[in-house]
């Protein structure tokens, strides 16, 4: 069993996150190449940030119809561990594996800066490593990631404690001031209802070692791989 | 037959580009101007036996992927002739 990330054309940071998984976390991990089927036995499936297909008519559009989504798309549905990063939970959107959208940001301008987060749920395999209400710090840098999703939508979220990151202030408060791209209710990060699949706008890959300022990233990586450890040992 | 497609944020969606070129009309003096949306225009051609058959065909690109119903309305022209 190990890791997989997948390189579209475009992506940018599958080699962080190969290098964090690999090197930091000492993980198996191997690269999934956007045209190949999806085979073999997999942990965690992750969707690397980027510009997948140049970002064409919409993020994360044209990659969800790439040969190895089709793959992802069933791997997800039968419980799989499905991670999208910043590109990555565009595409997840787009896919239909999560709800809502991601939409350029309200102040129209590229963000790239450090936010604080809030963890908001804790009983999913992304973040049962982390206590509720937990404060992390990773980077942001993205053009499109105010998040979408209409009062229905919304609702189910909320019903399904389906919000599982907020951006916060130094203090941990979802100011409006914190909220860096205009996203509905401060949403950084949401899963599925079945929780076996994650979309986040901030870059846990590139806060995995203290020369980086931060590894507070390493600690959804550890939630995963704990999550998957137990799987294992609960199947036998 | 030739195919014109029209893609705008849903109403109630926030559109932070309209707004910014809505205050640069402002400060030009288009004092007039409001509720400023900006979308998409494709243009296609499309084969089809009919009108109605073409029109399915477009009504389902659309849904597919020409725009993201989550956030997105679109509409459609077909000119028959062309």
């Amino acid at each position: 069993m190990r890791w997989g990330v997948i390189t579209f054309p475009g992506s940018c940071d599958d080699q962080d996150v190969f290098d964090s998984l690999k090197l930091e976390l000492r993980q198996k991990v191997k690269f999934l190449w956007h045209k190949d089927e999806l085979a073999g036995n997999y942990y965690c499936i992750v969707l690397p940030g980027g510009f997948s297909y140049g970002d064409y008519l919409r993020c994360g559009a044209m990659a969800r119809f790439s040969p190895i989504m089709q793959g992802v798309v069933k791997f997800a549905r039968s419980g799989g561990l499905v991670l999208g990063i910043c590109n990555g939970f565009q595409i997840l959107c787009e896919s239909g594996l999560l709800p809502g959208a991601l939409m350029r940001n309200a102040g129209l301008q590229f963000v790239c800066q450090p936010v604080h987060l809030r963890t908001e749920e804790t009983d999913t395999p992304f973040t049962g490593g982390l206590k509720k209400g937990q404060l992390l710090q990773m980077p942001i840098k993205h053009g499109e990631g105010c998040y979408y999703a209409d009062p229905r939508t919304l609702e189910r979220l909320h019903k399904n404690r389906q919000i599982l990151l907020r951006y916060v202030d130094a203090k941990g408060r979802p100011a409006a001031t914190a909220n860096p791209n205009g996203s509905l209710e401060n949403i950084a990060g949401i899963c599925n209802e079945k929780r076996n699949v994650f979309g986040l706008m901030p870059h846990p890959e590139v806060a995995c070692s203290r020369i980086l300022g931060s590894e507070d990233g390493v600690k959804i990586f550890t939630s995963i791989a704990a999550a998957c450890a137990d799987r294992a040992k609960s199947h036998g | 037959m030739r195919v014109k497609i029209f893609v705008l944020l849903k109403e109630g969606v926030l559109d932070p580009q309209g707004n910014a070129i809505e205050r640069s009309l402002h400060t030009l003096g288009y004092g007039e101007v409001q509720n400023v949306r900006v979308g998409k225009y494709l243009e296609l051609n499309v084969d089809a036996p009919s009108r109605a058959v073409a029109e399915l065909r477009v009504r389902e690109m659309c849904d597919k992927l020409l725009a993201n119903t989550v956030i997105e309305d679109y509409r459609f022209e077909i000119n028959s002739e062309s």
